[in-house]
């Protein structure tokens, strides 16, 4: 026994390495399962108070493009009011669409793009009641899924991230495809699992499916920018450019689906899955 | 607690501090990153206790992992160049030995020796960080880019600094 004691002493060196890479691995692995992990990430107070006061500084170098964006959406917003107005001789029909998303604005304090997986910190947390699961979208199109929230402060997984899956749809084919990023260009996305017998084209448009119920349907992704087919495979290789720009990324809105655990739970009972 | 460990103490503080709000969003040519913190752990003096080392390494990198959003994954690569350090540093002994009272720095033993302490101990934390980060081998080569292009910045970055101090102690 003694012997074993001084073994272990000898080379506690080497035993003390083993237990923290083993720590290390256990949290990495780990950290992709947590969903609400709150302490231990950017979206701690301090952490987000710091990135917040770097974000400030940068913001300001880009306040003109923020403006040309904010003037944008305004339009858009404008041009649909104006749409409404000229209809409101139709009586609205009583439809869930109305209820069914809520939106949160936040600003993004962190973001990068040129990690494998990349994440994005923005300034609302759960006091805004925003949840883990929940769809973050900007004005161009899908931005990322909601990770873990803190009372003021939420981190995404951006769609940069190569773990991240998002269901699409080719709109002119109408064929459901998985939108995930390679990890190499922060502008273009791969879109898996588009079968031969379909024919993408050059410009088409992906948008979300609305399937899993966390992104809502029709929700702009990108434009097909390449298109290949090798031959044997099964599926195409289709490169989609991305709708938003994510090396320039100030607004997100988190989306609210007041509906989503209705569905969940109609989908368990009926057929005993969770998408 | 004395003198030499309150400076420790901010030295630590300043690299997550610099490392979140500087080098986080200074990412050249969208791969090469410049990973500074590192040199707080080559910098340490000779004599630190190997345990105390990892221990330190260990909390810086969780610190940087907190900015980065990856829990682990800076703390791993960190702790490694934290272990090997010591070896490597017996293993490159100058002749005649380190002096007593001095760093492994640049200023004390130059710019030979400096070189080849920590550009293998660099390339291996970024080498270990990206694949790390990576999930594998699966994109190999572009990885490898980002190793090599990261390589390169942060080591220009450390001996800048490393000059910087150098020229002021004289």
């Amino acid at each position: 026994m003694q012997r074993l004691f001084n073994f272990f002493y000898e080379y506690r060196t080497f035993f003390a390495f083993l237990l923290l890479e083993a720590f290390c691995a256990w949290l990495l692995i780990e950290n992709n399962k947590f969903q609400n992990t709150k302490f231990f990430n950017s979206s701690n107070r301090l952490a987000a108070n710091i990135l917040g006061i770097s974000q400030s500084s940068r913001e300001y170098f880009s306040l003109r493009q923020i403006n040309e964006e904010l003037s944008r959406e305004n339009a858009q917003y404008k041009t649909l009011l104006e749409r409404r107005t000229q209809n409101s001789g139709i009586p609205f029909v009583k439809s869930d669409t109305l209820v069914r998303y809520d939106f949160v604005s936040a600003n993004v304090i962190n973001n990068s793009v040129a990690q494998f997986k990349n994440y994005i910190t923005i300034n609302q947390g759960e006091d805004a009641g925003i949840k883990p699961g929940m769809a973050a979208i900007s004005i161009a199109g899908a931005v990322g899924k909601v990770k873990s929230v803190s009372a003021h402060f939420s981190v995404l997984i951006s769609l940069l991230n190569i773990d991240e899956q998002v269901s699409c749809l080719l709109t002119r084919t109408s064929n459901f495809g998985t939108a995930q990023w390679d990890g190499v260009d922060p502008r273009f996305v791969n879109l898996l699992y588009i079968p031969r017998h379909v024919q993408p084209l050059e410009g088409d448009t992906v948008v979300t499916s609305g399937y899993n119920a966390v992104f809502p349907a029709k929700i702009m992704v990108g434009i097909v920018k390449e298109v290949k087919l090798k031959e044997e495979a099964l599926f195409y290789e289709i490169r989609v450019e991305l709708a938003q720009d994510f090396r320039r990324l100030t607004f997100v809105k988190i989306v609210k689906s007041e509906l989503k655990s209705e569905l969940d739970s109609l989908e368990k009972t009926t057929i005993g899955i969770r998408p | 607690m004395n003198r030499s460990g309150i400076f420790v103490g901010m030295y630590f503080v300043l690299s997550v501090l610099v490392q979140a709000m500087l080098f986080k969003q200074l990412v050249l040519f969208n791969m090469a990153f410049c990973f500074l913190y590192v040199a707080f752990i080559l910098l340490l003096p000779l004599e630190t206790n190997p345990l105390i080392l990892m221990l330190v390494a260990f909390l810086l990198g969780i610190s940087i992992d907190v900015f980065y959003d990856s829990l682990g994954l800076h703390a791993s690569s960190l702790v490694l160049v934290a272990y090997f350090r010591n070896y490597w540093l017996g293993t490159i002994t100058p002749q005649g030995g380190y002096d007593t009272g001095e760093g492994p720095t640049l200023a004390a033993n130059g710019l030979q020796w400096f070189m080849v302490y920590s550009v293998p101990l660099v390339f291996a934390h970024h080498f270990t960080l990206f694949f790390a980060e990576a999930g594998g081998f699966g994109i190999f080569w572009f990885t490898m880019q980002k190793v090599m292009t990261s390589l390169i910045f942060t080591m220009s970055v450390i001996l800048f600094l490393q000059y910087f101090s150098f020229d002021r102690s004289r």
